[in-house]
């Protein structure tokens, strides 16, 4: 049987990189079709010219055995195929039906079909479970009800092609539940779904078959998953085997390093009291919404702390500003790494010395010199790719940009502290690895490190002693002796904790 | 104090503040509560309050005008001149028109497809369109010939001039258009989010281009009937109004940020304006003292609209 979806020799480049070369492989109808690769593998390429946004230098799309010529969003949404992007594509201002009613009005004459905008919204939003109003304002609503609002979008066009890019980055378990659901039901009524994700656990519970990207080529296609290891994925990615992506060593652990005495905010529901050692990597773990970002935000000063007291090395950090944390020896590597982190637009090194560089600017004069030195010493160091210090960050993979946000923290060299958020949220398996190396080399010189992640599998791989966070308070805590998968979640649910208290 | 800052600043505070203003002046200020002075004022407010229709639409698509001064003068000037030329009114109005929309183009074209930035796109139009109003009169006012160009502005309906009927109109059509019609949904979609937008398949260069022309377009009739009331073309007309509109505009709610707006909003807006130069009028304050009052209303506006955004903000987290 032919393939309902076929990629046929597709290239693309931008100037100064093939994003993908010569690229051909097809997904049956009703599949669920896995689509993994690192960072700049050229998946996202690869979406963005089946949406239609951008054109293929080389090759052709066929869907059902058509070609498909089309030159614009509009063009693909009207073959049927709809992109679902990472970052959501909602306007928040207008309703959920409007949202989905969004580049086709419905219409006579100019004036919008107010019944028609809500009735049918509201039928299929019943159709496919999916429990929002469709008269509400997306701004009202969470993440994950978001999400479901961009598919109900996706099943609103009849979609014949639908492709997610990274759907659970930003989902709890029980939302990511509900869309697998969803995905489900899609695939019954013949729906291609061409699924991206980091997560190999997903791909292999949803997807049907499945193709790897590295460097833009094709790395292998499996036209039936269950014929392969998740080993084998890993190595096809990556191009070189990973036997363990985590690398846990233990470590000597010293005096108390940062003591955190009952930490209150506007949305913690309790204060928070918890100490880390020099040496030890603490562990955060809870669903969105738990309070670990919102806890982060006031131990560094970033929202205004009600009360409670923190301490590096007995000393007291100031409560209310972020660069007084810093002096006191306390950094953060945000979660929202491009909104929080990164100065989108400067180079590599402005992005490296723009704390630092108060250390060898007294006079608010910049060294040239000294700037381009520590930006050289920590690209070697951290082993950032990048084709110069000049590069703009954001033409960095995401990987690279947290290594570059590590390296403005340690160029403050007074680094006591390390507070790192979603260590590794979009950034491919290899780059992980680093990442968590660096962490454990960190730790091995004395420095304090909380990580916060909303990957299980993640906190437990790494740290050494994890505090489970629910509804704004801290549930339980477990020794890394003690870490089991099914316990642990269990204390990140709301349930869990009623029981408990 | 909580309750009362949910009041002043919720969908609803604009209309409170207005209807708490006006009750007081109309209580302090002799001679406010008649007829004679209402109808003043709401004649007063018309340019404003026409240009500040599309001015809505413009900020809600996060983009900015300020060039419409120069398009109220320069078309005043058009319809002036082409009336006297052809000795056809209604030529001369047609040709006012189609000048603002053909700036509104410009405008739009070099905005939205060579993306410039607005706010320089319009300051440049502003003082090239400027400029041809004053050569094309040779900086001097023009003379209305036909006389019955004047009852544009002087005839009345239901004892209502006729301008102030124009402005309700453009007051329910431009309601109509951003609530009720494509157009207005795509509009506030663009500002609140014009990735999502254009993703979505809306066509959001064309989209800005329109919303320029219209803008244009608008000025256009705003210009005439200013010409009408003020029996000539004035290559000097209007300066300054970009402010007073856009200052309307975010006065009555229309988020400098974009994807935000809502008529009555606007309408409130315009009759704040209105009221605080005619009580100003009233009570003979000086006209320099003017500037300042309408420069503190401005702040006070934007104060209110970033007081509002970071409300609602909080209110979602």
């Amino acid at each position: 049987m032919a393939d309902f979806l076929e990629f046929n020799g597709i290239s693309k480049g931008y100037p100064g990189v093939q994003a993908l070369s010569g690229v051909s492989f097809g997904v049956a109808r009703g599949a669920v079709h896995g689509l993994m690769g690192e960072n700049g593998a050229g998946k996202s390429t690869l979406i963005r010219l089946l949406s239609g946004d951008q054109q293929a230098d080389q090759g052709e799309i066929r869907i059902d055995g058509k070609v498909q010529a089309y030159t614009s969003v509009r063009d693909a949404f009207d073959a049927g195929v709809i992109v679902i992007h990472q970052e959501l594509q909602l306007v928040s201002e207008l309703t959920v039906a409007e949202n989905l009613w969004l580049g086709r009005f419905p219409a006579t004459a100019g004036t919008l079909d107010r019944k028609r905008l809500l009735s049918e919204v509201g039928e299929k939003l019943r159709d496919f479970g999916i429990d929002v109003s469709p008269s509400a304002k997306i701004a009202s609503l969470s993440i994950g009800e978001r999400q479901m609002v961009e598919i109900a979008k996706a099943v609103m066009l009849d979609a014949r092609v639908i492709a997610l890019d990274e759907p659970t980055s930003s989902l709890s378990s029980k939302e990511s539940e509900i869309l697998f659901s969803l995905i489900a039901r899609l695939k019954a009524r013949g729906t291609v779904i061409l699924y991206v994700s980091h997560r190999l656990d997903e791909i292999f519970r949803l997807c049907d078959s499945m193709t790897v990207l590295r460097d833009g080529k094709l790395a292998a296609h499996h036209p039936d998953i269950s014929q392969i290891t998740r080993d084998q994925v890993i190595s096809e990615m990556v191009g070189r085997e990973i036997s363990n992506v985590w690398g846990y060593q233990a470590r000597e652990l010293g005096q108390v390093r940062l003591k955190v005495e009952s930490l209150s905010g506007d949305r913690l529901a309790q204060p928070i009291s918890f100490e880390v050692r020099a040496g030890e990597i603490l562990g955060f773990f809870g669903l969105i919404g738990a309070g670990r970002s919102e806890m982060t935000r006031l131990l560094y000063g970033a929202d205004v702390r009600r009360a409670g007291q923190v301490t590096i090395d007995g000393k007291t950090v100031p409560a209310d500003s972020p660069p007084a944390a810093i002096r006191a020896g306390l950094v953060l590597c945000p979660e929202d790494r491009k909104h929080d982190g990164i100065v989108q637009g400067r180079s590599v090194e402005e992005n490296i010395s723009i704390s630092a560089r108060r250390l060898f600017s007294p006079l608010g004069l910049i060294r040239p010199k000294k700037e381009a030195e520590l930006a050289d010493r920590f690209i070697a160091r951290l082993k950032i790719r990048t084709p110069s210090r000049q590069q703009d960050i954001v033409n960095l993979s995401g990987g690279n940009q947290q290594k570059v946000i590590l390296g403005r923290w340690l160029a403050e060299e007074g680094v006591k502290v390390l507070v790192i958020d979603e260590p590794t949220r979009g950034i491919d398996v290899g780059a992980k690895s680093e990442i968590y190396a660096l962490l454990y080399d960190l730790a091995a010189t004395g420095m304090a490190i909380v990580v916060i992640s909303s990957e299980l599998p993640e906190v437990m791989g790494i740290t050494d002693r994890i505090q489970v966070m629910c509804g704004g308070r801290v549930t339980r805590e477990f020794q890394r002796a003690d870490y089991d998968e099914r316990t642990i979640l269990a204390a990140a649910f709301p349930d869990a904790t009623k029981g408990a208290a | 104090m909580q309750a009362l800052k949910k009041i002043l600043l919720g969908e609803q505070g604009l209309v409170v503040i207005f209807a708490l203003a006006f009750v007081i002046v109309s209580l302090f200020v002799p001679n406010f509560l008649t007829e004679r002075n209402m109808l003043g004022l709401l004649q007063s407010v018309v340019t404003i309050g026409i240009v500040a229709c599309t001015m809505m639409f413009c900020l809600a698509s996060r983009d900015f005008d300020l060039s419409v001064g120069s398009i109220v003068a320069f078309s005043g000037m058009v319809a002036v001149m082409a009336s006297n030329a052809t000795g056809s009114i209604l030529l001369g109005l047609l040709a006012a028109i189609a000048c603002g929309a053909v700036v509104g183009f410009i405008n739009g074209v070099v905005i939205a497809w060579f993306r410039i930035n607005a706010l320089i796109t319009t300051l440049a139009t502003m003082q090239i369109v400027r400029g041809f109003a004053l050569i094309s009169s040779d900086g001097r006012a023009v003379g209305i010939n036909d006389p019955a160009f004047y009852d544009l502005a002087l005839s009345r309906f239901l004892g209502v001039p006729t301008p102030v009927w124009v402005m309700g109109i453009f007051f329910v059509i431009f309601g109509f258009v951003l609530n009720r019609t494509v157009f207005g949904k795509n509009t506030l979609a663009i500002g609140g989010n014009p990735e999502a937008s254009r993703l979505a398949g809306v066509n959001v260069v064309t989209m800005r281009i329109w919303i320029f022309a219209l803008q244009g377009l608008v000025c256009g009739v705003a210009g005439i009937l200013l010409a009408s009331r003020i029996t000539s073309g004035q290559p000097n007309a209007a300066t300054g109004l970009e402010l007073s509109v856009i200052s309307a505009c975010v006065l009555g709610g229309v988020s400098l940020a974009g994807g935000r707006a809502a008529m009555t909003g606007v309408i409130v807006g315009v009759l704040i304006m209105g009221i605080a130069e005619n009580v100003m009028n009233l009570l003979n304050i000086q006209a320099f003292y003017q500037y300042v009052v309408r420069g503190i209303i401005l702040l006070i506006a934007v104060l209110l609209d970033n007081l509002r955004v970071s409300a609602a903000v909080r209110g979602r987290r």
